[in-house]
């Protein structure tokens, strides 16, 4: 199936659970349905560095919150605008902002992606596990950074209230907001399953496999683990971008917060890391299952739960949920049962 | 005519370990060039070194008339470089064919004029398979080959990036006298087609048979280099490596 | 403007102190990741458990918390033992250390801090003892006992590791193993069983690392993850896995962070340790093909 043929696919699936949203009628199924959601993008935006390359990222939070607060600095700007610049500027910017959400998104992904180049830049010549130190560290300092920052509130928060309803067919903020990561959520494994069938996929193969052969054969293995990164570091920071209208106040600790510090690991590990399908497997799995957990006894349990379940999954079953599908359900194509038999042993 | 690898005053320390001291050597373009040097004599590091995946403290590359020092292991590929590994390094998440695949689309595909189509890909891939005997495996991982299999994946592998100068190191151990044969044939083949190849070996009847110069390398250092004949009757070569 | 003498001697004075603390917290990796190869990013996990435990005894039982360390090290020792057991079965023997490894250690960072959370919840701990309050001065130095006596532990920490690894047979195969595991299973000592011991140690210092740090602060759990960039810091530039390097460069990170937080304020702390991180990244590049 050809990417755009997959896209539409996945645009009418999409559509479907908009509609079947739209028929429980409960607009609970909106903010549970775009965590969920917003898994899906995490999840998927860490396999391409995580699970296709091979390099660790810890710092997911970091990329996260760097969308999140983009958006409450461009949120705030006007305000800083009126107060400190020149009345020239003002008029542009009042006609301008607020900005519309899909720009946020944009720029908080365009932002993230930077830091994710500068942070590869820096720290993929060496060794992988030094990258993973590296973004562990980034999250800190990142957390630091803005605890600092007054003109985002620091530690004390930012509040950016929802508007009650959007300019596009009357529907309520809560359900756009649920739309939009629905889109983003089906752009991402749209691209992620184009880079797996791609060149760019093979030169990710082998980078995870070994990468010295990799660039004896010739792989510019530098650049790749580059683009890597910085599409990793873009999606998430696009994911974190609607995040301050959904919930409605930032602060740092539930920005910078260990839910997608582990989540962003655990959902593509649980699910799979070899294709597209795992994290979106694990992000629904894991990310129901904490809906409700957090329902029913505590969300601190959930967490729990999500963390043992990584530590589990990684001992016994390494191929995550894909994994155990093939193992138990082999496919009946000899270059599958091949690939899965080989993948088994390793 | 300009040699096609120009290596003028290598060295190589590991700590205070020197692996390697002071190398030149000069290899002809469609020279037929034999390597041999006792274990840990320094044979691999200087191809390691030649290739780009170490960085030499000192000396001078040039390939093809071009100084190559800074360059990284994949820009030397692209130019014409290309060595298989002695231990093999085959890309175990993918099919036998698909390792051949990895050098043509990343160092055949990027030079210009090149660009293959999946077609031709496919062929190629089917050519270079069919070089080593390895048809029949197209299909399979790199686990379920034999030892020897492998080593003939990673020799295809080199080839499938169509290089200039081809270094084989160690790609025959294990293999019957047959397949030593087969192999050394396979490679006086590709030198007819003008590939220029520096063979790194132990057996020493392959070695002989293919070999036009050959080089001796013991401790880090080059003690002789000329024609075959001539060199394993050096007594210092006896003394060094043959006499063990 | 005057240069504030007295405040930069203090500042530098505090940072020593600091950075003696800094080394036992970091020599368990030194151990683990410097001379074992074994990405254990879980430790400061180990420390803030150690750091807990410390509390409640200190808190139930009125017993100081070097000294309840120093009781509760074999536990620590036999939980080194079983972690390490666990990796070498689950991803060493497999050849799959990489990201599985990673991944595994990072489960359990998390599920320690999730859990002492459940446990303890969010608020701060600390220790009560009575050397904690006092300060001795010298004229205008001060040195606060509650950091003093960390350092003087841990340098007692740090030469009893060092003389073990260059003295015992054991140390001597623990430094043996890392570069050449094939020569010393010809020794006669199984590799196996050397890699755990010392990866038991490791954890082990954790117990009273962990001590040490609820007598300098109050913990609370996530104060474990802001330790990791210090700690890989610190092993990379003192060497991987030499311990008078850790010492050395455990001093030199405390005095820095010290001072910075003494001009430029605390909150910027975290983010000296993830420069100092950076640079020695930066100026010791390991490389594709290790160290």
């Amino acid at each position: 199936m050809r990417n755009w043929q997959f896209f539409l696919a996945a645009l009418a699936v999409g559509i479907g659970a908009y509609a079947a949203a739209r028929l429980i009628g409960n607009d609970y199924i909106y903010f549970a349905g775009y965590v969920v959601l917003q898994f899906v993008v995490l999840a998927t935006a860490w396999n391409i560095l995580g699970g296709y390359c091979g390099y660790v990222n810890f710092g997911s939070a970091a990329f996260f919150a760097i969308g999140a607060y983009t958006t409450v600095a461009l949120h705030k700007f006007p305000q800083f605008s009126s107060r400190y610049l020149p009345e020239v500027v003002n008029s542009v910017v009042a006609t301008l902002f607020p900005l519309p959400m899909p720009v946020l998104i944009v720029v908080g992904g365009a932002i993230a992606g930077l830091v994710g180049f500068g942070m590869g830049y820096l720290t993929l010549r060496l060794r992988g596990v030094f990258f993973a130190i590296a973004t562990l560290a980034l999250a800190v300092v990142l957390q630091t950074l803005i605890v600092n920052w007054d003109y985002v509130g620091g530690s004390r928060g930012a509040y950016v209230i929802r508007p009650a309803a959007t300019p596009y067919f009357g529907i309520n903020y809560i359900e756009y907001l649920f739309l939009i990561m629905l889109l983003l959520s089906i752009v991402a494994i749209t691209v992620a399953r184009s880079i797996e069938r791609s060149q760019l996929g093979y030169g990710f193969a082998t980078i995870r496999d070994d990468e010295l052969a990799a660039e004896a054969t010739g792989v510019p293995t530098l650049r790749l683990k580059l683009i890597a990164t910085t599409l990793s570091g873009a999606f998430m920071g696009m994911a974190g971008a609607p995040f301050p209208f959904y919930i409605g106040y930032l602060e740092p600790s539930s920005a910078f917060g260990l839910a997608y510090a582990v989540n962003a690991i655990a959902m593509p590990m649980i699910g799979g890391t070899t294709s597209w399908v795992g994290p979106l497997l694990g992000a629904i799995l894991l990310g129901g299952l904490q809906q409700i957990a957090s329902v029913t006894i505590s969300s601190a349990v959930s967490l729990l739960i999500v963390g043992l379940l990584l530590v589990f999954f990684v001992i016994i079953a390494p191929n995550g949920i894909i994994g155990l599908w093939h193992k138990y359900f082999p496919s009946k194509d000899p270059d599958v049962v091949e690939r899965e038999r080989s993948a088994e042993a390793t | 005519m300009t040699p096609l690898l120009q290596v003028e005053n290598l060295s190589k320390r590991f700590g205070g370990f020197v692996a390697l001291d002071g190398i030149n050597l000069e290899v002809a373009q469609g020279e037929r060039l034999g390597l041999i040097g006792p274990n840990g004599s320094g044979k691999s590091t200087l191809v390691n070194c030649l290739c780009g995946t170490l960085h030499n403290e000192t000396g001078d590359v040039h390939f093809d008339g071009r100084p190559i020092n800074g360059l990284q292991a994949h820009q030397r590929t692209h130019l014409g470089m290309a060595r298989s590994f002695q231990l093999p390094r085959p890309f175990h998440t993918l099919t036998v064919a698909e390792n051949l695949r990895v050098p043509l689309l990343y160092t055949v595909n990027t030079r210009p004029g090149a660009a293959l189509s999946e077609g031709q890909i496919e062929a190629r891939c089917r050519e270079l398979l069919g070089l080593v005997s390895l048809e029949h495996k197209a299909r399979k991982m790199p686990r379920d080959l034999t030892q020897v299999e492998m080593r003939k994946l990673e020799l295809a592998r080199a080839m499938a990036a169509d290089p200039k100068l081809l270094i084989a190191d160690e790609s025959m151990a294990g293999l019957s006298q047959s397949e030593v044969k087969d192999i050394v044939a396979l490679l006086i083949r590709l030198n007819e087609r003008g590939i220029t190849i520096i063979l790194i070996e132990h057996i020493m009847s392959a070695v002989m048979s293919f070999s036009q110069r050959l080089v001796v390398l013991v401790s880090g250092r080059k003690i002789a280099d000329g024609n075959p004949g001539d060199v394993i009757r050096d007594p210092e070569v006896e003394r060094a490596y043959l006499g063990q | 403007m005057e240069f504030p003498v007295e405040l930069f001697i203090n500042a530098l004075i505090a940072g020593l102190l600091l950075g003696g603390f800094y080394a036992a917290v970091t020599v368990g990796i030194s151990i683990s990741f410097g001379i074992l190869d074994i990405v254990n990013i879980a430790h400061p996990a180990f420390i803030i458990l150690g750091s807990y435990i410390a509390y409640i005894v200190n808190q139930r039982l009125g017993i100081d918390p070097i000294l309840t360390a120093i009781i509760v090290l074999p536990v620590f020792y036999a939980l080194g033992s079983a972690v390490y057991q666990v990796y070498y079965l689950s991803f060493e023997k497999r050849g799959q250390e990489a990201l599985r490894g990673l991944a595994f250690f990072f489960g359990l960072l998390f599920v320690t801090e999730v859990m002492l959370i459940l446990v303890f919840g969010v608020d701060y701990r600390y220790v009560q003892a009575g050397y904690i309050e006092q300060t001795l001065r010298f004229g205008f130095f001060d040195l606060p006992l509650r950091m003093l006596i960390p350092f003087v532990i841990s340098i007692l920490l740090l030469g009893g590791l060092q003389l073990f690894l260059s003295k015992t047979f054991t140390g001597r195969a623990i430094m043996a193993v890392a570069q050449d595991q094939l020569a010393l299973s010809l020794m006669a000592a199984d590799p196996i069983r050397i890699k755990r011991i010392a990866f038991a140690i490791s954890i082990a210092t954790a117990a009273i690392a962990g001590a040490l740090l609820i007598i300098i602060q109050p913990v609370e759990p996530s104060v474990g993850r802001e330790y990791i960039g210090r700690v890989f810091a610190i092993c990379v530039l003192g060497g991987m896995g030499s311990l008078p390097g850790t010492v050395i460069a455990a001093l030199l990170l405390g005095v820095v962070e010290s001072i910075t937080s003494t001009f430029y304020g605390p909150s910027w702390a975290p983010a000296v340790a993830f420069g100092f991180l950076l640079l020695t990244l930066a100026v010791r590049p390991a490389g594709l093909l290790g160290r």
